[in-house]
């Protein structure tokens, strides 16, 4: 696992492991914020940046506090701790220096620390046993891929404004379908690159 | 069919229902508990009408049994976590509640993945993340906050019960449907013949899980008659 180079695990983790279309991380924000594409897009650059850091961060944690005390078995709550107490201090951050930036972000900050994502890639970086710069490499995919799959679907979901859909399948249901469209389309990148 | 299942899970815990009721102070829940198991099993689904923790709905769903396992261990988190978080609701700070109840949790999620990896090491390594993801699933600490927060630890229980059982049942219909299209058998044993069925892999892969949610979700919409009058947005 080791071998393969920090760039390949990039491309793979945007498009072949797609981290909402492949392993469904990131479920929750999705639905709720992917109506728009404004807000689709305002959210994902903040779930890159977060995943990116939280994700170097955790590393050291891991390879460099938990492993030499034994304490493993804690990774769960130290590695949700890291997430929640680093999206706060970049909401203090951001508010302090860049006032802009905060409204523009703010409202999204917040929902960043339930993302699913963000602690699944964390966890995978694990799993997979990462190296650092493979882990930083996996992190920003994740968070590329996930904005690019969000910023689609709200696109689709805004011109489905205009569709007359059975009643039933109004709301979430339709969601889902053309998400398992999407992901469908996104198999066609299979077989480019492959991280198990 | 589902909803054949959820009353007969309803009707089963009944019985439970009452017991905890003489519990508490008389009055306090009477009926509550069986109104709070119905809700949350049936009236607001936590994954096909509130449509809460689909990150572990849709990725655990290819084989039955990772279906049941995951249920079992959501239900086994939401009631720790609700009876704890009610316990301590008293004494908790509101500015640091949301720090507590993801430890409470967290706590929950290491015990049973703890338990999985020492007594059932093959699906610890098939359900990979998606154990440790509990701590982020919008269900268990979307009760802590909206319900153990504000209520008795008994009723907080059944109300976390109810809801873990309400995930479980989505989670073993999707499951379900997966494994035996996608397969054409159920925990690995062929039920339908190869002569004349093909197995879909599709079905199994991701967007078989995506569709799948949808077409339930659909169903779940089409029962309760929900969108019917306020045509709602899609």
């Amino acid at each position: 696992m080791s071998e393969i180079s920090p760039f390949l695990i990039l491309i793979a983790a945007i498009f072949t492991n797609n981290i909402l279309l492949a392993n469904f991380l990131g479920m929750c924000s999705f639905l709720a914020v992917s109506k728009q594409v404004d807000t689709a897009l305002g959210l994902g650059a903040a779930v890159i940046f977060v995943t990116t850091m939280t994700t170097a961060i955790n590393y050291g944690v891991y390879h460099f506090v938990l492993v030499p005390l034994g304490l493993t078995i804690l990774q769960y709550i130290v590695f949700i701790a890291v997430i929640a107490a680093f999206v706060q201090f970049v909401e203090m951050f951001v508010e302090r220096f860049s006032l802009k930036l905060y409204h523009a972000l703010g409202i999204f900050l917040p929902l960043i620390t339930v993302n699913c994502a963000i602690l699944g890639v964390s966890l995978f970086m694990i799993i997979r046993s990462y190296s650092f710069w493979q882990s930083v490499a996996f992190g920003f995919g994740g968070g590329v891929g996930w904005m690019l799959a969000i910023v689609l679907i709200a696109g689709l979901r805004q011109k489905m404004g205009y569709s007359n859909v059975p009643r039933p399948f109004r709301g979430v249901a339709i969601a889902m379908v053309i998400t398992g469209v999407m992901a469908m389309a996104f198999m066609g990148f299979a077989g480019m690159v492959n991280i198990q | 069919m589902a909803r054949a299942e959820d009353k007969g899970r309803a009707g089963g815990k009944k019985g439970k229902d009452k017991k905890s009721c003489l519990v508490c102070v008389k009055g306090c829940c009477g009926g509550k508990g069986i109104v709070t198991f119905k809700e949350g099993v049936w009236h607001v689904n936590p994954v096909a009408v509130q449509v809460l923790g689909i990150c572990s709905a849709l990725a655990v769903t290819n084989r039955l049994e990772n279906s049941l396992v995951m249920g079992a261990a959501l239900v086994f988190v939401t009631v720790g976590s609700n009876l704890f978080v009610s316990l301590l609701r008293n004494v908790t700070p509101r500015r640091i509640r949301m720090i507590a109840e993801v430890a409470i949790i967290a706590t929950f999620v290491i015990v049973f993945d703890q338990v999985l990896k020492a007594y059932y090491w093959e699906m610890s390594k098939q359900l990979g993340p998606y154990v440790g993801l509990i701590i982020t699933n919008c269900i268990v600490m979307g009760r802590a906050e909206a319900f153990a927060l504000s209520n008795r630890p008994v009723v907080s229980m059944v109300d976390g019960l109810a809801n873990g059982l309400g995930y479980a049942a989505v989670l073993a219909i999707i499951g379900f449907f997966r494994e035996l299209l996608g397969t054409g058998g159920l925990f690995g044993h062929q039920i339908l013949s190869e002569a004349w069925y093909t197995p879909n892999q599709l079905v199994i892969l991701a967007p078989g899980a995506f569709i799948g949610l949808g077409f339930l979700i659909a169903v779940f919409n089409w029962l309760s008659g929900a969108n019917r009058e306020e045509g709602a947005q899609p």
